[in-house]
């Protein structure tokens, strides 16, 4: 059933991605950065939490989790360290994720070439 | 031609310009991305059946994801599921990966710094800018409303 729920969820958020994509010509970029700055809004104003509780990874793997995860660790590390938290709680919660994305991203670089485009 | 008028014109161009194609197009971003996000969710009850809790789990499934979504784009293989699954492909964090492996791979000749390091961040670097930076506001408004 969790599979279910993640397979629309996550299939949804991706045909929002692609009617914006398609109707308002935004580029990849755009909608990337759309989904994540919404995500850490709707975090904040306590939409995306009960969507996440449902969907599962189908709310937490598309780009808008991401922002999920930024804005739910900058809450709890105000709630835990005060000010300082407004700085660490975002990045604290998501250095996994970027630490990967730096490491990965630059080693697949590294080792591949790009294919010839048939 | 010469004394087309202007609703002809605009018939005639609908004509030819190609229809974009929306219900194909949402079709296949909500397969592709629904099956990417399931397998996210195989991955997460994966590493949790190994003894990693719920938070743990949120933290290892994108590095995973991450992993997948780089090696597949230098395999060459994620940017041909792309060619159809448009958003399907972007909207999930392996897309993520993939804004990073693309670039930095089509710039290597630029150099490891100036080209593949600095290239990796033409689209993700603006996903953090914006997601870091609205982390920033959302923790001075709690800050100061709580």
């Amino acid at each position: 059933m969790d599979y279910i729920k993640a397979f629309l969820v996550g299939g949804i958020i991706c045909v929002i991605g692609q009617l914006l994509m398609d109707g308002t010509k935004m580029t990849p970029a755009h909608v990337l950065v759309t989904f994540v700055t919404s995500g850490v809004i709707l975090t904040a104003i306590g939409i995306y939490e009960p969507i996440a509780n449902f969907g599962g990874a189908g709310a937490t793997v598309p780009l808008p989790g991401f922002g999920y995860a930024l804005g739910k660790g900058v809450i709890e590390a105000v709630n835990k360290d005060g000010i300082l938290g407004i700085f660490t709680g975002g990045i604290q919660a998501t250095a996994g994720g970027v630490a990967a994305a730096v490491f990965f991203g630059y080693l697949m670089s590294v080792i591949f070439n790009p294919k010839t485009k048939k | 031609m010469k004394n087309i008028n202007q609703k002809d014109y605009k018939n005639y161009v609908d004509g030819i310009v190609p229809k974009p194609t929306y219900l194909k197009n949402c079709i296949w971003a909500f397969i592709i991305g629904g099956l990417i996000c399931t397998f996210g969710q195989f991955i997460t009850e994966l590493v949790m059946n190994y003894g990693l809790n719920k938070k743990e789990a949120a933290t290892a499934t994108p590095i995973i994801l991450i992993f997948l979504g780089a090696f597949f784009t230098g395999l060459g293989l994620y940017d041909r599921l792309g060619k159809f699954a448009g958003a399907g492909s972007i909207v999930p964090i392996t897309g993520f990966a993939n804004s990073i492996v693309s670039p930095a791979m089509e710039f290597k000749r630029e150099g490891y710094v100036l080209g593949v390091a600095a290239k990796m961040f033409s689209i993700a670097g603006p996903v953090l800018v914006y997601g870091f930076g609205s982390s920033v506001i959302v923790g001075i408004i709690y800050y100061f409303i709580d």
